[in-house]
């Protein structure tokens, strides 16, 4: 977590130092494919990590179950709380 | 909905890839993502800071976007109470360890493992998994149904790494700093509540 934290601390850096400079025009696009490719990376991961493969018929409706409930439970109060921001905000939003 | 097929299509193409061993080179991926990641992480850092307005809008930003994380956590563990009744086999302890690791799945199955023996682990490996798949394949349709702090919430503790890049995407970058804050927050306390209730 160090490293993830101190590479932004350095992206943050340059980009500050480069502000005036470049076009961020360019950086979404660039992003959005990255992230195709982080996604098919870690699909191959996924596809390559026996333990997972090999526990993925005995217990993975167990652990479909229990991502879908912590899922559903984050949901619901996410939504609760970006209600109340939104209410409070009047229609301010990001 | 365009972008969740793309993305389920590319993660999917992996899987296949690696399934059907049509990789020509059978190095260690798990290096090959987290350079990718740390890419994404500095350009995403890139982002922040050659945005004036990001920290300006910071400042502006309501407080009550600081009890996500306390939503999140709140969320989880109910919903993974009630997942008890499903699963007779499992008591109500094991569900919110499993519930605890918040898609942060490397630490809390072996944490898992170590307190409650492999299966258990196995499952906590999967479910937190899972759970991070949902959060990068589903993000866009979340946005859509429940806002925009429904994706952030479901992608746990991994919204300050993993899924970061593609919150920023989905979200817009006026929320990049709560998806930083939250996750930082619930990283720390995965540790604490899966030892917590791993050992209850």
């Amino acid at each position: 977590m160090l490293q993830i934290i101190l590479i932004m601390a350095a992206g943050i850096a340059t980009g500050w130092l480069l502000r005036q400079r470049i076009p961020v025009k360019w950086l979404n696009p660039v992003i959005t494919v990255m992230v195709w490719a982080l996604l098919f990376f870690l699909g191959v991961e996924v596809g390559m990590n026996e333990k997972v493969l090999a526990s993925l018929q005995s217990l993975g409706l167990e652990a479909l179950l229990l991502a879908v409930a912590a899922s559903a439970g984050s949901i619901a109060l996410a939504w609760a709380l970006w209600k109340l921001i939104k209410r409070k905000e009047g229609g301010r939003l990001p | 909905m365009k972008g969740s097929v793309i993305i389920v299509g590319f993660f999917v193409a992996g899987i296949m890839v690696a399934v059907m061993k049509l990789l020509p080179w059978n190095g260690d991926m798990g290096t090959v993502s987290y350079l990718t990641l740390c890419a994404l992480i500095f350009l995403v850092g890139f982002m922040i800071g050659n945005d004036a307005e990001i920290v300006k809008k910071f400042k502006t930003l309501n407080r009550l976007y600081m009890l996500l994380p306390l939503m999140t956590i709140v969320g989880t563990l109910a919903g993974c109470a009630i997942t008890t009744l499903l699963l007779p086999h499992r008591s109500l302890a094991d569900c919110l360890a499993v519930g605890s690791g918040m898609g942060y799945y490397s630490l809390s199955s072996v944490l898992i493992t170590q307190y409650r023996g492999p299966e258990l682990g196995a499952v906590a490996l999967l479910a937190n998994i899972v759970r991070e798949v949902f959060t990068l394949l589903g993000a866009p349709l979340m946005v859509r149904w429940f806002g925009k702090l429904a994706p952030i919430s479901v992608g746990g503790a991994t919204t300050m790494d993993t899924t970061l890049p593609i919150l920023t995407n989905v979200c817009g970058k006026d929320l990049v700093i709560v998806s930083i804050f939250h996750g930082f927050i619930v990283d720390f306390s995965v540790p604490f509540l899966v030892t917590f209730f791993a050992n209850l």
